[in-house]
């Protein structure tokens, strides 16, 4: 943490975890009969109970949106340049929410739990959720917290479809839905990333079949590999030029394996510091978590259909360099909605950032994104 | 809110459209033409916009703008979704005026085109007399920095209209003021200088 906590940040937060007791009956036809959600607010909720947001996270984030848990931090929250006073999400104006997902292993109920039924991990034998079921459970934390709608759910990538997911199966329950920098489904290009990923975890000789909490053990070899792949994925070729471009760390080539390039020095540190902090698990699970997105196939693969029952003001957000998921697959969701002769609004952000962008301070991405808040705050 | 509507082409615009109606704006700039139209008509729609300032302005504004450059066509936009597809001022900007005009009518039961006439007194002289490329009040730019690349007459635009099969419901010429008197009525290809239509199909 800085030394003294800047004033455009919520500063020293404490998560909070919420039991969950009535089964949870899940697309894939399991259950989870309890569960936990830990969670982070910040900023006051109103007498009216109308000014709350509801911020999901994506892949590899978690509950832990602004802020710092202890002086010690050395990085506030992940969505720290949009949540804070002053800023788009404006904590002075909004009660924010934000709760690591089902499935998690930042404090929810997922994978490295304890299963009541055998006294150990879950592992492998946690149920695969999905984006709805994600959703059901938000709406019961929705109850909990006593929002009875939010303001806006807002969300980036997975996060955004979450947001997606809330405007088709809650109508009522929310005001505006803001997507950031996601799709209404994966392409195969996606899902052919996520399963490299899922092929580096498996194929670990650490994987043990998931279940290598018993064998004291991770597979990190493989965590660190779909980290990395990820992380490609998640930039642009400009920006890695831009940042990287061909320098070498030493100055010099060496004629060997170790790290010789700037951009793989970056890719390792970014896969050193991931492995530790997340289990692998989670990572197979939330990669299915996208790959099963498709709010559209019950409804005849008809995405106006789905959002039929919308009641929702939109607000859409894509960045020109995002080769993940692209501007057009964001102009889909507003077609879909304009379709329904809903209120949107789609903003494509220049940025050479890459997918990542969603998370960067880009000043017309900020401007936008701060005006449709003042939008939502208004009424 | 108390809404102006500051350019006088546009009042006349929002003077053609029902109350009660479906438009889209293209080229909507800061949206208050919409806003204009929701508050006095109750109108609802969309305007298109690429412009990041304005996008932000019609966000600021509350008004549904997408991002999109119209030289893509409006293929996001269902056959017959609108009942005002609307083009001020845009129309010289475009690539292919022809091809806008025909996604219009697609899109929409009427258009709504504003331009800039090109055979105004001022430009025939500029061009006639001094053998230059005219600068006018209503086109400032000079020729080799522009965003008006498909100038033309009111001549010219009605020719494209009988082309493209468009039926002219009203046409109104108007100068600098956007007065439109009787010399206007009687020459307003040659007194116009902005050109107002709106048209549908035949």
């Amino acid at each position: 943490m800085p030394e003294t906590i800047p004033a455009d940040s919520v500063g020293l937060v404490t998560p909070g975890t919420l039991h969950f007791d009535e089964p949870l009956q899940l697309s894939s036809g399991g259950v989870i009969k309890d569960y936990d959600l830990i969670y982070e607010t910040y900023g006051e909720l109103s007498a009216q109970r109308d000014n709350a947001i509801l911020v999901c996270h994506a892949l590899s984030s978690n509950h832990h949106a602004a802020g710092y848990h202890s002086p010690d931090d050395r990085k506030p929250g992940w969505w720290e340049n949009c949540v804070g006073p002053g800023k788009p999400i404006d904590t002075d104006k909004f009660h924010v929410v934000c709760c690591n997902n089902l499935g998690g292993c930042s404090g929810s109920t997922g994978p490295a739990s304890i299963n009541p039924e055998t006294g150990k991990p879950y592992g492998p034998d946690f149920p695969i959720v999905t984006v709805r079921d994600w959703v059901e459970s938000q709406a019961r934390l929705s109850d909990a917290l006593g929002i009875e709608r939010w303001a806006a759910v807002v969300g980036g990538s997975l996060g955004g479809m979450q947001v997606l997911q809330w405007s088709i199966d809650y109508p009522e329950r929310l005001r505006h839905a803001v997507i950031i920098a996601a799709a209404p489904r994966l392409t195969a290009q996606n899902i052919a990333f996520n399963e490299v990923a899922r092929q580096a975890i498996r194929t670990d000789p650490d994987f043990h079949d998931g279940r290598y909490y018993d064998f004291n053990t991770e597979p990190a070899r493989g965590l660190r590999i779909a980290r990395m792949l990820g992380h490609i994925t998640y930039l642009s070729d400009d920006i890695m030029r831009e940042k990287f471009g061909r320098d070498l760390r030493d100055g010099r080539i060496d004629f060997d394996f170790d790290v010789e390039f700037q951009v793989e020095s970056y890719l390792r540190y970014q896969a050193d510091t991931f492995v530790g902090g997340f289990d692998a698990n989670t990572y197979l699970l939330m990669t299915k978590v996208l790959d099963y997105f498709d709010p559209a196939a019950p409804y005849d693969n008809d995405l106006a259909k789905a959002l039929s029952r919308a009641r929702a003001d939109f607000f859409v957000v894509s960045f020109t360099s995002d080769w993940r998921f692209a501007p057009a697959r964001s102009r889909e969701i507003v077609k879909a909605v304009h379709d329904n002769d809903l209120n949107v609004s789609y903003a494509e952000i220049k940025a050479t950032h890459g997918h990542d962008a969603f998370l960067m301070r880009i000043p017309h991405y900020m401007e936008v994104f701060d005006a449709y808040m003042k939008r939502v705050a208004g009424g | 809110m108390g809404i102006e509507l500051k350019r006088p082409d546009l009042s006349i615009i929002a003077d053609w459209i029902r109350p009660g109606s479906r438009v889209l704006d293209l080229g909507c700039g800061d949206g208050t033409l919409l806003a204009w139209l929701a508050e006095t008509k109750q109108a609802s729609g969309y305007g298109i916009e690429i412009d990041d300032d304005d996008i932000t302005e019609c966000i600021r504004n509350g008004i549904n703008v997408i991002h999109m450059d119209l030289n893509e066509g409006l293929s996001e936009f269902d056959d017959d979704s609108f009942d005002y597809v609307v083009l001020s001022l845009t129309l010289q900007a475009m690539r292919r005026p022809d091809r806008i005009l025909r996604e219009m009518m697609r899109v929409g039961t009427e258009g709504i085109v504003t331009f800039p006439n090109f055979g105004h007194w001022r430009a025939r002289v500029q061009l006639a007399l001094a053998g230059r490329m005219p600068v006018t009040r209503s086109l400032p730019n000079e020729w080799y920095d522009t965003p008006n690349i498909h100038l033309c007459t009111i001549r010219d635009f009605e020719d494209l209209c009988r082309m493209s099969r468009l039926r002219v419901l009203e046409r109104r010429a108007v100068d600098h003021v956007h007065k439109s008197g009787l010399g206007l009525r009687l020459f307003p290809n040659l007194l116009g200088e902005i050109a107002l239509y709106r048209f549908r199909k035949k």
